[in-house]
């Protein structure tokens, strides 16, 4: 039932992202409409797998990087759906949605290890931890396609070179807003995240610092978002630089995930037994 | 039948002096509806009238008549004398040739400037008018209000509007592009040519929030100042207003740049790196090139400006294709509307007729019947009522049915004959079917019994 719940919701994914895809090139608002609906309903059966394999196993489907991955596309998905409703900014959906199919699918294809139980997990600490992170990096992937789309939009304006998305894309000021705005929102979210997860660490290996790499790497990525903000903040930053910082933090973010949760062992890996 | 019809003259078919006495004619206050009371062959009318077309949209039951009162009546507007030849520049458009007319007119694919907005709120205040003096009945009502939306759909179906042709309507589309809306913007004129003129009326239309000119004779500046509720700047100042502006419109006759590249650079920062556009209409250049190499700042000068407008002519060439296409699309919806509409009085006479009859009845019966209750009154009501609903019911649909076809005005006129309707006998000179076809539709009707 799980995994036919897993099936559909990618094949609806795949389904709302041709037809955000055709939308780019077509502008049909009944286009956008089908595909935002297919894309809920997919979550919905998205959140359903999710919701069953959290109560058979009694704790959050995170143990593997599957599951993690699969998670995160959820919340991304949601992420997007709500924000799309806030925004009505249509042509968003072509540059989020392939994102959400390439998680979906790369969670699919990744190797399944099956995680020694551990009560470790089942603790209301790593619900916040792992909550917070998620949303702020759903938050992050969607201030890097916005990012991308404004790196286009800028390079048609000032090389005068107009390609045809030139007139689908909103304008400079309006991209660089709702990134402004999605990284004001995930940078306090990942703070909590971290806080939360170093507080944990603290309270079960009496430690909060443990050199494990995916704690190097979350430390990076904070500071590469904490100049990001400060930039912003004091100093004006914004358009061309802030984008591609923007864009540098989430492939950090990635770094991050797929890095410390394949290659690299320590008690977030898949791989290591600390745990 | 009614028939529609549209004759006017425009850009294409008149010369310019016919245009400049139509230009006299649009700026008086009279409007030619108020004759419709006099045009007795005129059921509906609007009357459209821009300085590069103006148009009369009538329906009528005889074209001859019709279309010489109205000629009659653009004479008498334009201050002609009865005998000035006008027809050889004028069209004449009938039935679904005026309906298609109208929609490229509203869609301003007729227009001097395919794609220019203004039409289409033109033809809307046309509309307004005809309203106000009760001019506009059934058709014309529903081919304005379908006119109005083939605009639309043309406008967001292809990007016939959003090319600009003009180097201040390009430079206003850009601004959109960078900064989304413009209300919360400052504007910036340097120098006060007729282009930075121009310029800047565009960007008030688009509700700028404040304009500043700067020019080297300051009663020009002062002029302009006036007319644009701007505020004025001195020459040797403009610089300073370069962190609080965000759109720079420069048109100096300066030999040498007037802004440089550190000029700009180094007032970024206090900016706090708000994009900034600038617009150099001058030639020689006012701005150094080198300045669009700075973040966050974007610097058009005129051939990158004529560039644009020189690509939207060919992608404008193109969209029309597919407007075009939409509009015979539109154009027959509307003449399947207009086909059901004659359906409609026919199936209400018939109604009206079984209703009569049933009342006629009613009364002599009840008068017979003294000894009534109310309750049985109202039983029979209520029977007579369902007999006469469902005997016509079969007869009705047939008629909403063969509405669609070509040949409905056989079918309408057989209805009338066969109910024996007095009022729609007047339908069956004015139908436009040839008789082929009627045959046909008889031998239909044979065939069926």
């Amino acid at each position: 039932m799980e995994s036919l719940f897993l099936v559909i919701a990618t094949l609806c994914y795949l389904t709302a992202t041709a037809g955000y895809l055709v939308y780019l090139f077509k502008d049909r608002e009944q286009l956008h409409r089908i595909s935002w609906t297919v894309m809920l309903a997919g979550a919905l059966f998205h959140a359903a797998a999710v919701l069953m394999s959290t109560v058979s196993a009694g704790r959050l489907p995170v143990t593997t990087i599957q599951e993690a991955l699969s998670l995160f596309a959820l919340v991304f998905v949601v992420t997007y759906l709500i924000l799309q409703l806030r925004l009505q900014l249509r042509i968003l959906g072509s540059f989020v949605s392939p994102l959400a199919v390439i998680f979906m699918l790369s969670s699919s294809f990744l190797p399944a290890h099956v995680m020694p139980k551990s009560e470790l997990f089942k603790s209301g600490w790593v619900v916040i931890h792992v909550g917070s992170l998620f949303v702020a990096n759903a938050l992050f992937a969607l201030a890097f396609s916005v990012g991308i789309m404004y790196l286009l939009q800028e390079r048609h304006i000032k090389k005068k070179n107009f390609g045809f998305l030139y007139e689908r894309l909103p304008s400079l000021e309006r991209l660089d807003s709702i990134a402004h705005y999605c990284l004001m929102s995930g940078f306090p979210l990942m703070t909590v995240g971290l806080i939360t997860g170093f507080a944990y660490a603290a309270i079960v290996w009496h430690s909060p610092w443990n050199w494990d790499p995916k704690e190097i790497l979350s430390l990076v990525t904070w500071i590469i978002y904490a100049v990001l903000v400060h930039e912003r903040l004091a100093v004006g930053w914004r358009g061309r630089r802030a984008a591609w910082l923007a864009i540098i933090g989430f492939s950090a973010v990635l770094l991050t995930f797929f890095g410390a949760g394949l290659l690299l062992s320590g008690h977030h890996s898949v791989l290591s037994g600390k745990v | 039948m009614s028939r529609i019809v549209l004759l006017g003259m425009n850009h294409k078919t008149a010369p310019v002096e016919i245009r400049e006495q139509l230009a006299v004619a649009c700026r008086q206050e009279v409007n030619p509806l108020h004759m419709l009371p006099h045009l007795k062959h005129v059921e509906e009318l609007v009357f459209l009238s821009t300085c590069n077309r103006v148009e009369f949209l009538f329906t009528c039951h005889s074209l001859h008549e019709g279309i010489r009162e109205i000629k009659a009546a653009l004479k008498t507007h334009m201050g002609l004398a009865a005998s000035v030849p006008l027809d050889s520049y004028l069209y004449v458009h009938e039935d679904l040739g005026a309906v298609k007319h109208l929609f490229l007119v509203a869609s301003s694919l007729d227009s001097m400037i395919v794609g220019e907005p203004q039409i289409l709120g033109q033809l809307k205040k046309a509309y307004r008018d005809a309203i106000e003096y009760r001019t506009v009945k059934v058709i014309l009502n529903r081919l304005l209000h379908k006119s109005f939306s083939v605009a639309k759909r043309v406008r967001t179906e292809t990007c016939i509007g959003s090319c600009a042709v003009s180097v201040s309507y390009a430079a206003v589309e850009l601004a959109r592009k960078i900064f989304g809306d413009l209300r919360d913007k400052r504007v910036l004129l340097i120098g006060a040519g007729e282009m930075a003129e121009l310029a800047a009326e565009h960007f008030l239309r688009q509700g700028v929030h404040r304009m500043v000119v700067a020019n080297r004779t300051l009663e020009r500046a002062m002029e302009l100042a006036d007319r644009f509720k701007a505020e004025t700047v001195s020459f040797d100042r403009f610089l300073e207003e370069l962190k609080t502006t965000d759109i720079v419109v420069s048109s100096t006759g300066s030999q040498e740049p007037v802004i440089r590249y550190q000029d700009v650079r180094s007032r970024m920062r206090e900016r706090r790196n708000k994009p900034l556009f600038f617009i150099d209409i001058a030639v020689p250049r006012d701005i150094e090139p080198k300045v669009n190499e700075i973040d966050n700042v974007y610097l058009y000068d005129i051939d990158d400006l004529q560039g644009i407008i020189d690509l939207n002519r060919e992608e404008r060439l193109k969209q029309a294709k597919t407007a075009e296409h939409i509009i015979d699309e539109e154009t027959l919806k509307f003449r399947n509307w207009m086909n059901s509409l004659s359906a409609v009085p026919t199936i209400v006479s018939v109604r009206e007729k079984a209703e009569t009859i049933r009342r006629n009845e009613i009364r002599k019966t009840f008068a017979q019947l003294p000894d009534l209750t109310d309750k049985e009154k109202e039983s029979i009501e209520i029977l007579t009522e369902s007999i006469i609903k469902k005997f016509l019911h079969d007869p009705i649909v047939f008629l909403k049915r063969k509405a669609q076809r070509d040949a409905q005005a056989v079918y309408m006129d057989f209805a009338q004959q066969l109910f024996k309707l007095n009022n729609g006998a007047g339908d069956a000179d004015a139908a436009p079917v040839d008789s082929e076809n009627a045959d046909a539709s008889d031998q239909n009707f044979d065939a069926k019994k």
